[in-house]
């Protein structure tokens, strides 16, 4: 669910000179310091590892499986519907005679394009509000916090509920509203950083030396925080493939032809006490294997940034 | 602490005005659909006008709203379009139910979530500790909905011995008094939330392993028993009071959806009722019970942490 409360994590430690000493233009060794711990530390976590392998397969099975097994996804063809699994339909067909197997490409699609586009919209938009909020202070801070804390008190999916209710659901509106929804959690949390940062030596010497406010954001808050950041957006593209498939359990998921996990699953659920069980598990299956690929990612580069943990 | 108190509660009356003010305008911004919805498709504009003006909806948005406050702050949420009740009776019928539901949940949630996050904090990285850390990732990654269904699938078709539909008496002692159908639900919510719950407690009972004063407590020779129930789940339970203080919304969420597979009669299925078929006032009004009640949850989870952790003082912050 979109809404759930994570453990934010510990804050980053900035590694000495990790942004304002190096020169401009160096923009790649400003963000190097926390970066590189985080893909070192990610490295020697097995669980992590094994989560992109996954992800990576996966992701290959449902961009590139169907161009080499080619099935029908748009025309319904009652004479072949609710197959059992043989030969021909390694995973049997759905009532509407589509092709189980190659219909989980096409919904993996959707539910990864889904994830990856909430997560990167909800990171930009809630990295630059929680920043800026932070950076401001004062009485815009503590609006732009009351804002946050409206929309966080109504749980995400009931306000889904409304908003699908008022906006025809297609994969851009439901991308959209998702995006509405999820950027609340990262924006608190960047502002947080953003106030903690902003005392620090490297901030007042950027300050100092003349540095814009767009410049601080961007050049030494961000990089800076983006631990915690990335340790979000990889949660959030986990939790979108969730809320997306709890919106189809609802029926006001993707309208067909389209096809995501979620939607397979939840309509697949209708026959299951029919015995049609190749409807059920496989989306089932997949869908779970990717979210935990994701979340196991996830707590592996917060593990990797929480210095407690890490052994002398 | 009293200025603290004054100000956390001005900023709880603000958020709970935005959450009125940001439903009202969510839920009006498609025109019309109300009287479609409830009247049918093959309604005709006058007994489309005519419905309008019953329930004022003709009438410009910022008037509408303050009518609906005014009604609010007397207590009356209107009437539903689909079921011509009092919102305020049918939030009030279901209610207690809701409290059933997710205080038995919440604490079945708690009563294996601790106990198991301090195990495989002791534990850490042995067999067990993976074992459930296994098993609570696949249940948090799982649709709840799916897990929902499987339980059915097991314990109502297969075994037999579960009903797999929630009692549906009127009253609270009524639902009481069929225990098995309550197993389903209660169950289904509570796994849900021990799969994040034990998680937290985990890694907080790792923190306070690390301490110092754990130290000391096994070198003065307290058995070990003690050492966790006295110190460990003492000191770990802080931050997870917390949390699910926060995850308020996360547990009605799940309610929602729990309440649409089980048919359980509570807010979560009367709003779910009422979105699919635009009820406006049912859903304000039970949106605006739900955000208040996360409103004083954080609040109380605030202050309960301020009385809990004597080195909290909000003083100066």
């Amino acid at each position: 669910m979109a809404t759930r409360e994570r453990d934010p994590g510990p804050a980053p430690l900035p590694g000495p000179g990790a942004a304002a000493e190096t020169p401009a233009g160096a923009a790649g060794r400003e963000t190097g310091g926390s970066l590189r711990v985080i893909v070192a530390t990610f490295a020697e976590n097995r669980a992590a590892v094994a989560g992109l392998v996954l992800i990576i397969a996966i992701a290959l099975f449902c961009f590139t499986g169907p161009l080499v097994y080619r099935t029908n996804q748009v025309t319904v063809q009652l004479g072949i519907a609710k197959l059992p699994p043989s030969g021909r339909y390694p995973l049997g067909t759905d009532p509407s005679g589509y092709n189980v197997l190659g219909r989980l490409m096409l919904g993996g699609q959707s539910s990864l394009e889904l994830g990856f586009a909430v997560s990167i919209a909800t990171t930009v938009l809630g990295t630059l509000y929680g920043a800026v909020a932070g950076l401001a202070g004062g009485i815009v801070d503590a609006v732009m916090m009351r804002v946050i804390d409206t929309f966080l008190a109504i749980p995400g999916l009931v306000l889904l509920l409304i908003l699908v209710n008022v906006f025809t659901p297609n994969l851009w509106v439901i991308i959209l509203l998702l995006t509405l929804l999820s950027w609340l959690a990262i924006a608190r949390l960047v502002r947080g950083e953003v106030l903690t940062l902003r005392t620090r030596e490297f901030v007042q010497a950027a300050k100092m030396m003349g540095a814009t406010s767009r410049r601080i954001v961007l050049r030494h808050l961000v990089p800076n925080a983006i631990g915690v950041i990335v340790v979000n957006a990889t949660f959030t593209v986990a939790d979108a493939i969730l809320t997306l498939s709890a919106l189809s359990f609802l029926g006001l998921g993707l309208p067909p032809p389209q096809a995501d996990w979620g939607g397979m699953l939840s309509n697949g659920l209708n026959y299951l006490f029919d015995g049609y069980w190749w409807m059920v598990y496989p989306p089932a299956i997949i869908l779970i294997i990717t979210v935990v690929a994701f979340n196991l990612i996830g707590d592996a580069i917060r593990d990797s940034l929480d210095v407690r943990l890490q052994r002398p | 602490m009293t200025a603290y108190l004054v100000r956390r509660v001005g900023q709880a009356v603000v958020v709970v005005i935005g959450v009125m003010i940001l439903t009202f305008v969510l839920i009006h911004m498609e025109p019309g659909s109300a009287a479609r919805a409830t009247l049918g498709p093959r309604a005709t504009a006058g007994r489309i006008a005519i419905f309008n003006s019953t329930y004022g909806l003709n009438e410009p948005l910022d008037r509408q709203f303050i009518t609906y406050l005014d009604q609010v702050v007397h207590g009356n949420f209107g009437t539903s379009y689909s079921l011509q009740e009092p919102v305020s009776s049918l939030i009030a019928q279901r209610l207690p139910r809701d409290f059933l539901l997710l205080g038995l949940s919440t604490v079945l949630a708690l009563l294996i979530a601790l106990p198991l996050g301090i195990y495989q904090a002791v534990r850490r990285n042995g067999i067990g500790d993976y074992v459930y850390t296994g098993i609570a990732f696949t249940l948090y990654s799982m649709p709840d909905f799916f897990f929902a269904i499987l339980l059915i699938a097991v314990f109502s078709v297969q075994l037999q011995i579960l009903p797999p539909e929630a009692p549906q008496a009127t009253t609270v002692a009524g639902m009481l008094a069929d225990p098995r159908a309550l197993i389903l639900p209660v169950v289904t919510l509570a796994l849900i939330n021990v799969a994040s719950f034990s998680r937290y407690m985990r890694s907080s009972a790792i923190d306070t392993l690390a301490q110092d004063y754990i130290r000391v407590a096994r070198a003065k020779g307290l058995p070990e028993r003690l050492v966790l129930s006295r110190h460990v789940l003492r000191n770990s339970l802080l931050p997870v009071v917390t949390i699910v203080g926060l995850s308020f919304p996360a547990i009605v969420a799940g309610a929602v959806i729990a309440e649409a597979v089980f048919n359980y009669p509570g807010m979560g299925l009367l709003f779910y009722q009422a979105a699919t078929s635009h009820d406006f006032p049912v859903l304000l009004g039970s949106t605006l019970v739900v955000g208040v009640s996360t409103v004083i949850g954080s609040l109380a989870a605030d202050i309960v942490y301020a009385v809990l952790d004597p080195r909290i003082r909000y003083g100066h912050a």
